[in-house]
């Protein structure tokens, strides 16, 4: 059994940069005050925050400083804008749009409001994977009060077209809420280019460490706190602040934004390598949303027939590679990937679905090494599924 | 969630793979849909289970609990396999992640087919019928439980 270790799982969190670790511990040790003490301690600690909080705004473009949050993840920045946002000014009732491939941390918040009074409308996105203007021009209504469509999706990479979604939402009327927790730094990401009234980013997906957070929101925009207490964030959200998490926050995404001129096409080049070699070795396997207009670099999503997910993630891991699946077997409610399913892929195929996403240290031997390990994996999982034969028939025929 | 070594071990090596060709019975359960499918091909010297062999399309614990029921199975009289259980198999490879307990129902449910399928070729009267989940249509691999275990 081999000793090596290949990490192709980007999208589910990151290691933190050693970089962004120095830039952290002194306030955690050092200066550990709490940010809003009057006293010296307090006073270093709220100048580290206020500076953590205007590099922030300034790299992901926004007017001010104060409209950005830092929360505690990418889920709290979720929660607080879908439910902040829909409940504003004590707002009981409305119409909410969120796009049918959003990651949970929107979708339950929504589900909730749905059930207390807010009419929920899912919007399916095409088959390529992105939501289509025309069609929330066709969703939205008078009494649209908030549109939330993700940035860049977490599983298939597929990239939304948020600027045109956001000029449609604001001609009803309607809020503009997009998660960004998996474009921010990866791609180009600018709140007033976007035209977005608000943004959440989660640290751990852009090597920060993990509970660490932020949301933007776009000043004039009224918004029901969901922390409440202390006041804290222009009493926006409560909770003394993980001032560590901030200056981390900010030092991860300056750094992010340094590198990407080489980074992104490096990663896109590693994507395309794996893109290649996976379609050209593995018979049948086919790339999910492959005709999306605009992807991330860093994330691709397969269909592989014939096998399991969770059982090829399990030989994969033997042979010390991280990767996910969107199989059913493998999620915890043993359903398959919504994300896939609201993309047209038939369930059978979601079964075998086998995202890659590569990251900061990736290499082209990692990439190489994933395509070696798997495809006896697919072979041997193949040869066990006693419907294969039947399958190959079928999909040979499908494609005549 | 964590599978026992023994679960690992199945599921790296499992035993008795593949399709034995003049098969005396053949039990073949699942839905391709629902990704889950197990079929299972015995030989039977005297009203014993001689050889056995499966294929299985479905997660780490389905492709465990196929093989462990193979091995379990050899040697046994066709009224003692039929009787296997569930829990028996998820004893015996040292217990099952409760959200993986249905897995064990593929691999019970192919051995009684295959099993009923023998008895029938040879004009005699199945064993099993009526205790194989999949065989109600209203059985769901995927629901909750049936509270042989806890939570
Ligand atoms: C698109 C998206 N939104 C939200 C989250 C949740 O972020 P966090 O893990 O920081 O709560 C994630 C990551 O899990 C994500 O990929
Ligand atoms: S076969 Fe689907 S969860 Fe085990």
């Amino acid at each position: 059994m081999t000793e090596r270790s290949v990490y192709l799982d980007y999208a589910a969190t990151t290691p933190a940069d050693q970089r962004v670790v120095d830039a952290m511990l002194p306030y955690l040790t050092e200066h550990y005050g709490n940010a809003n003490s009057m006293y010296r301690l307090g006073r270093d600690a709220s100048r580290a925050l206020e500076d953590a909080r205007e590099r922030v705004a300034r790299a992901i473009g926004a007017a001010r400083p104060d409209e950005v949050i830092f929360t505690s993840c990418g889920t709290e920045s979720d929660n607080t804008a879908i439910i902040g946002l829909a409940t504003a000014a004590g707002r009981t009732s409305g119409h909410i749009i969120v796009s049918a491939f959003e990651h949970h941390a929107v979708l339950e918040p929504a589900w909730r409001l749905g059930k207390q009074g807010f009419e929920v409308t899912e919007l399916p996105p095409r088959p390529d994977g992105t939501v289509h203007p025309d069609d929330l021009a066709a969703a939205l209504r008078d009494d649209t009060v908030l549109v939330s469509v993700m940035h860049g999706n977490n599983e298939i990479g597929t990239v939304q077209p948020i600027a045109e979604l956001a000029t449609l939402a604001h001609e009803r009327g309607a809020l503009l809420h997009t998660d960004a927790a998996q474009t921010l730094g990866k791609i180009d990401f600018d709140v007033a280019a976007l035209g977005v009234d608000a943004a959440s980013f989660s640290g751990h997906k852009i090597y920060a460490p993990k509970g660490t957070g932020a949301l933007y929101l776009k000043g004039g925009t009224r918004m029901t706190p969901y922390l409440i207490g202390g006041g804290q964030e222009s009493k926006r959200r409560s909770g003394t602040q993980n001032v560590a998490g901030a200056v981390a926050f900010a030092t991860a995404l300056e750094l992010m934004d340094a590198e990407r001129p080489a980074e992104g096409p490096r990663l896109a080049a590693l994507r395309d390598r794996l893109v290649d070699g996976l379609l050209g070795r593995i018979e049948y396997a086919q790339l999910n949303a492959a005709d999306a207009p605009v992807r991330l670099p860093h994330i691709a999503n397969f269909v592989i027939p014939g096998v399991e997910g969770e059982a090829m993630l399990l030989h994969l891991d033997a042979a010390g590679i991280a990767v996910s699946t969107g199989s059913a077997c493998s999620s915890g409610s043993l359903k398959p990937s919504h994300v896939l399913l609201s993309i047209g892929c038939p369930v059978e195929f979601a079964h075998g679905s086998l995202r890659v996403s590569l990251g900061r240290y990736t290499t082209e031997a990692d990439v190489d090494y994933l395509l070696e390990t798997l495809v006896p994996v697919v072979d041997r999982l193949r040869q066990m599924n006693p419907l294969y034969e039947k399958m190959v028939a079928g999909l040979a025929g499908a494609a005549d | 969630m964590i599978y026992s070594d023994k679960v690992m071990d199945h599921f790296g090596n499992p035993r008795n793979v593949g399709v034995i060709a003049d098969a005396d019975g053949v039990g073949e359960v699942g839905n391709p849909v629902c990704g889950d499918v197990m079929k299972i091909t015995i030989k039977v010297d005297d009203d014993r289970i001689g050889d056995i062999k499966f294929q299985t399309l479905g997660c780490g614990a389905a492709i465990a609990t196929s093989s462990i029921v193979t091995e379990m199975a050899k040697g046994m009289t066709l009224a003692e396999a039929v009787a296997i259980t569930k829990s028996q198999v998820a004893e015996e490879l040292g217990g099952l992640p409760p959200a993986k307990m249905h897995c064990s129902v593929l691999a019970t449910d192919g051995l009684k087919k295959a099993v009923d399928d023998y008895l029938v070729r040879h004009g005699r009267e199945p064993i099993a019928v009526g205790t194989i989940a999949h065989d109600d249509p209203d059985f769901d691999p995927h629901a909750e439980d049936d509270g042989e275990h806890a939570h």
